[in-house]
This record gives C-alpha cells, sequence and structure tokens, in this order.
C-alpha cells in the first residue's frame, strides 16, 4: 500500500515536474537565441504575458486554443519587435527597455481587458473544450511541443549557417560583421524568435494550466527562465535539465506545503522556492563551473566602432 | 544650456510617452483629454492632493537616489526591491522588539518585545536599522562583483527574489499575529513612530500621511548631491563609473568602489522603510512595496541619475501613481493601468533616446 502511494507520490511529482517546467523551457529557450546573438533578454517575463494575455483573448473570441496559441506567439513576436528596435536601432540600455516591456506587460492587458470585458483582473473564462488539449489527463500538448523543441533548437544552433552566425554575433560582432554577417538583420531575428517563445510559454500558463488570463499570471516565471539560461551556460540541453529541475522545486512545494512535522509545523516552502535564485548566484560566481556569456552579451553594435 | 540639453530628453519622452497612452486610450474608445485631465489635476489642487503626492514621490526618491548612485559607478541596482524589502522587515522587528509590544492574543497577554525603549533611542535605532539592512542587502551583490565578477544585474534580480520570500517567511511564521488574516507583522511599539506633518499643522486632512520622511529624502538629495561632487569618495566612485580602468590607473580600487556604492545604494533604497513603516503604517505589511523600487530604475532614469533632477522625476511619478485611482473611478473605459504603462513608455523612450543627449 504504502509502496503504491509513494509510487503515485513520485509519478504524480514527475508530471507536476513537467508541467512546471513547461513555460520555462519556452521561455529560456527563447532567451537563448536573444542572449546567444548579443543581446539580454530581462523582457523574458514580460514577452510571456503578452502571450499568455493574447493567447486568452484569442482562444475566447475564436474558440480554438491553436489559433489562440498562434495568436499569443504573434503578440510576443511584436513586442520582441518593439523591444529589439529600441535596443539595436536606437541602442537603448538592454536591462532598461527590457524593464520597460515588462512594465508595459504589467499594464497593457489589464487595460485592454478592462475595457473589452469590463473586468481589468482577468480574462473570461474559456470553456474547457477549448483549451490546448492534454493527453492522460497529465501531459499538454504544450509540454511535447517544448519537449520536442529542445532538439530542433539545438540542431538550429550548432548544424545551420543560421545558428553559426547567431554564435557569431554573440562573441565577436565585428568578426561576423568583416565575414559578412548582418549583424543587426541576425539581432532582430534572434530577439523576435526569443519572443514568440517565451509567448509561446506564456500562452500556455493561459490557455493549457488555467483557462483564463489573470493579472501578473507569469508570477517571475521569466525571470525564473533567465536563471535557468544562465545556470545551463546559454545551452539548449542544459537548459531542458535546468528548467526541469526548477519545474521539479515548484512541483516539490505543492505536497511539502500539505506535510505537517510531528512537532505540529509545517515546513515552509519559501525555502523550497528561494533555491533556483540561490543557485544562480551561487553558479554565476563560478563555484560550480565558471559560467560564461556571450562575449558581446549586453553591448550595442555600430559598425563606426 | 547645459541644463536645457539635460531636461530635453527627458521632456521628450514624456510627451511622446503621452502621445502613445493617448493612442492606446483612443483605441479603448476614450477620450484621452479627459483622461489626462483627470490623471493629472487631482495632484496639486488642494492640501489633501499635495500631500499625497508628496507622501507618494517619498519612497520614489529614495529608490530613485539608490539607483543613480549605483549607475554613477557604473552598476546596475535592480535589486532595491528587495534592499526595501529586508529593511522594512527589519526595522518592524526592532519596532517590536525594542518598542515594549504587548498584544492581546485570543484573550492572553503576550509579551513580543525584550524591552521598551524610549522614542529618543528607539527612532534612531530603528532609522539605522532600516539604513544597515538595505546597505547589507546591497553589499552582497556589491560584494559578488568586486569578487568574482559576476553580473550585478542577476544577482540583484535574484535576491529580490531571496529577499522577497524570506521576509515573507518570518511575517508568516514569526511575527504575524495569529489570527490575522492578513499577512504582516505586529505593530511597532508607539516609541517608533515618527511624526505626521498632519499632527502639528491643522490645515493638513487627518487621512494624509505624509511625514518627516519626506524632509529625510530631501535631505538624501542633498547629501547625496554633496557625496558625489563635493568629496574625494564621491570623485573616486564616479571615477569608477566613468572609466574602470583609467581609475584603476589612477590608484583607485574599482573593486572597493562597487562594494562602496552598492551598500549606499542599499542604504537609501532601505530609506523607505523609515517612510513606510515609522511614518505610515507602523507594521510590516507583505508586500507594500508594489514596485517601488523597480520605478526606482524610471525615477533615475528619467532625472538623469541626478539627485535633482531625481526628485522631479519621483514627483512626476507620484502624479501619476496619485492620478491613476481617480481615472480609474472617473472614466469610462481607463483603468488605472494608465499610469503603469506611461510609466513603462517613458522608460523605453528615455533609454532610447539616450544615445543621442550624450552627443
Amino acid at each position: 500500500m504504502s509502496d503504491f502511494l509513494s509510487f503515485a507520490l513520485v509519478s504524480s511529482l514527475i508530471f507536476s515536474s513537467i508541467r512546471f517546467a513547461t513555460p520555462l523551457i519556452f521561455a529560456a529557450l527563447g532567451g537563448m537565441f536573444s542572449e546567444r546573438s548579443g543581446v539580454i533578454n530581462i523582457a523574458l517575463e514580460g514577452l510571456m504575458l503578452a502571450g499568455a494575455f493574447t493567447a486568452a483573448v484569442a482562444t475566447y473570441e475564436l474558440s480554438n486554443p491553436y489559433l489562440g496559441l498562434i495568436c499569443g506567439v504573434g503578440a510576443g513576436a511584436v513586442m520582441a519587435a518593439v523591444y529589439a528596435v529600441s535596443v539595436i536601432k536606437f541602442e537603448a540600455d538592454q536591462v532598461v527597455a527590457g524593464f520597460a516591456i515588462n512594465f508595459l506587460m504589467m499594464g497593457l492587458p489589464q487595460m485592454i481587458s478592462g475595457a473589452v470585458y469590463d473586468s481589468s483582473g482577468s480574462t473570461p473564462q474559456i470553456d474547457k473544450a477549448f483549451l490546448l488539449p492534454q493527453f492522460f489527463n497529465q501531459i499538454s500538448i504544450s509540454s511535447i511541443f517544448a519537449l520536442a523543441l529542445v532538439p530542433l533548437c539545438w540542431y538550429v544552433l550548432y548544424k545551420t549557417p543560421f545558428g553559426l552566425r547567431l554564435r557569431a554575433t554573440g562573441e565577436n560582432p565585428s568578426a561576423a560583421d568583416a565575414a559578412g554577417v548582418k549583424v543587426p538583420n541576425l539581432r532582430y531575428a534572434a530577439v523576435i524568435i526569443s519572443g514568440a517563445l517565451a509567448a509561446a510559454g506564456g500562452a500556455y500558463l493561459s490557455i493549457g494550466q488555467s483557462s483564463l488570463f489573470t493579472r501578473g499570471m507569469t508570477a517571475g516565471r521569466g525571470f525564473i527562465a533567465l536563471a535557468a539560461l544562465i545556470l545551463a551556460k546559454w545551452r539548449p540541453v542544459p537548459v531542458l535539465l535546468a528548467c526541469l529541475f526548477f519545474g521539479f522545486t515548484e512541483a516539490l512545494t505543492i505536497p511539502l506545503a500539505g506535510i505537517r512535522l510531528e512537532s505540529g509545523e509545517t515546513i515552509p516552502v519559501q525555502f523550497v522556492q528561494i533555491i533556483p535564485y540561490v543557485l544562480t548566484i551561487i553558479v554565476l560566481a563560478g563555484f560550480i563551473g565558471l559560467s560564461r556569456a556571450p562575449k558581446a552579451l549586453g553591448i550595442p553594435y555600430s559598425k563606426e566602432k | 544650456m547645459k541644463i536645457l540639453r539635460e531636461i530635453l530628453s527627458p521632456l521628450i519622452a514624456v510627451i511622446a510617452a503621452f502621445i502613445v497612452g493617448g493612442l492606446i486610450i483612443l483605441a479603448i474608445k476614450d477620450n484621452p483629454f479627459e483622461t489626462y485631465r483627470i490623471l493629472l489635476a487631482n495632484s496639486f489642487g488642494s492640501v489633501k492632493d499635495i500631500g499625497w503626492t508628496l507622501f507618494l514621490a517619498t519612497p520614489l526618491i529614495f529608490t530613485g537616489l539608490a539607483v543613480a548612485v549605483a549607475f554613477r559607478c557604473g552598476l546596475f541596482n535592480i535589486g532595491a526591491e528587495g534592499q526595501l524589502y529586508v529593511a522594512s522587515f527589519a526595522t518592524a522587528w526592532v519596532g517590536i522588539k525594542f518598542g515594549g509590544v504587548v498584544l492581546t492574543i485570543f484573550g492572553k497577554q503576550e509579551d513580543w518585545s525584550w524591552t521598551s525603549l524610549p522614542a529618543i533611542i528607539l527612532v534612531p535605532l530603528c532609522v539605522l536599522t532600516a539604513v544597515v539592512a538595505g546597505g547589507l542587502w546591497g553589499a552582497i551583490p556589491g560584494y559578488l562583483r568586486a569578487r568574482f565578477g559576476s553580473s550585478e544585474v542577476i544577482n540583484t534580480i535574484m535576491l529580490n527574489f531571496i529577499a522577497i520570500a524570506m521576509v515573507s517567511y518570518f511575517t508568516q511564521y514569526h511575527y504575524k499575529i495569529p489570527g490575522d488574516p492578513i499577512l504582516q507583522t505586529a505593530p511597532i511599539g508607539e516609541a517608533a513612530y515618527i511624526p505626521q506633518f498632519r499632527e502639528y499643522f491643522s490645515f493638513i486632512p487627518p487621512d494624509v500621511p505624509l511625514n518627516v520622511a519626506f524632509l529625510l529624502a530631501i535631505l538624501m538629495c542633498v547629501l547625496v548631491y554633496i557625496f558625489l561632487w563635493k568629496t574625494k569618495w564621491g570623485y573616486e566612485l564616479r571615477a569608477v563609473g566613468q572609466n574602470s580602468s583609467a581609475a584603476e590607473y589612477g590608484g583607485i580600487s574599482p573593486q572597493r568602489q562597487m562594494i562602496i556604492a552598492m551598500t549606499i545604494s542599499g542604504a537609501l533604497a532601505g530609506m523607505v522603510a523609515v517612510n513606510e513603516v515609522l511614518g505610515f503604517r507602523h507594521n510590516y505589511y507583505d508586500g507594500f512595496s508594489a514596485e517601488l523600487g523597480f520605478l526606482g530604475i524610471a525615477v533615475a532614469l528619467l532625472g538623469r541619475n541626478h539627485p535633482l533632477g531625481v526628485f522631479v522625476a519621483a514627483l512626476f511619478f507620484a502624479v501619476l501613481m496619485r492620478g491613476e485611482i481617480f481615472v480609474d473611478a472617473f472614466t469610462r473605459y481607463v483603468s488605472k493601468d494608465i499610469g503603469l504603462i506611461l510609466q513603462a513608455v517613458v522608460i523605453l523612450f528615455v533609454a532610447s533616446l539616450q544615445k543621442y543627449s550624450k552627443k
């Protein structure tokens, strides 16, 4: 009996780890494209919100989760394009502009849903039949997309001319430029891809995991994705592992929250919640191998320099 | 002429943001002029309005100065949010432990304090706690940057989450009054309260929480100015920000300056606790900040990292924060999120115009 219980607990932990990891995988892989091209992406959080909101509204209006997902991804790409123009064309500070996008996405969805649906707190509930499908009641189609995306991103990054140019641009843009790479165009593409992917992660939250958009529903996941990206040293397969691990720590808080120790005390979930953040600081300080960012990360490129 | 150039790009950014915001308001079928009138007209119309606006500006001045000082050293302090949370909780903790707080819990008297200090000792002790706690939390990313070269941007973001989780743990498990449905600590001792202006000026309505922390904020603007531009230490700090290797060649240790800058930055962010805990709410209320630390980035940016600019930018943002409540109530479609949207667009434009204002 207890064997069965522990089996049930372990399998539910595994499934919920994958569930929690899904939005992180999308966003972190997205961030990887942008950062490997040399553009910091603090805006992941806001891009996820753009995807989550647009997907929820489109799915509600069109009664089709796939169209909703596409609209969400499109919205993420558009917002990322705004960010890209600001940091590539106008050479705005990438951290500042990224935060501006996050702020904008904390306000704009509420404003629109307040005007359209008379409720700035959330969008209307979507009928269960129109949500992204789940297999065996456990695994969302989004999770499968996310897992499939990892080898695809690996292939694009390491085995295609685009990936080679992308990595070259992030390490040494002048050399890439001299070799004929159009650095700004490549960075635009990378940032827009990152917006589309982060938005797909956000869309999973609103039309996969739940059935509506709520205020600030990403709850810092964009930053956790960023942490996973750093932990993974900007490489696709480690990104998957880091996201699964962070998903696991989030999944762990659920059974932990219910446990009462013999003394009658509950286990504070806060200690589990901070694990990803503490780990990131430790890794960044170089205690577990050196985490080296792409060399040109955060530096705007202009030809005359 | 120099001043004109300094304020030109923030001014353009603000105007551009209002135009973009106006287009958004039009898109949701409301009247931008009417909305802006409501947004801006409720901040200086009466004593009550002015009091509230200055009260809302106070924490923004602290966080804006915090970001500006770090920025002058070439560092990006995204961590003001975490620093002010740690400081606010620590301040409330001292206010409880040394404030003679006796609570009635389920009909029983419980003494949560160690001792009861008089106001003349307790208030300075609490202010000192705010400054030290914020400073220490800010020093961590400064040290990590100086010692390991790891990005203070990422570290401060991570430390924000850690700070918020830790403070919420201590509040929830140790300093909340049992049975209180709200996540907040027990109240601090009355001896730790700092004066609100309404206690001395009868023309100020009783619901205006403006307190002497506002004067502290002004004092800090002056002190930060003197420190940065009139002292050797400030000179060294700015030298590192301007050109780190040149400063090192000139005998200044960039590592040391980074730790100093982040400590001062954290201490300034920590002073938010003086306004919040000692001057206004008189306890630690979980989640009170609502992005004050991040708004500090916007304030510093709009204020061109200068104390005077920070003061003006903080006032402007406070006007938006005050006005958005009225927009929510008195327009058909526009919600209070218009304030946040305008702030975001202002930041985006200021950042994008930076390239041109340097030339």
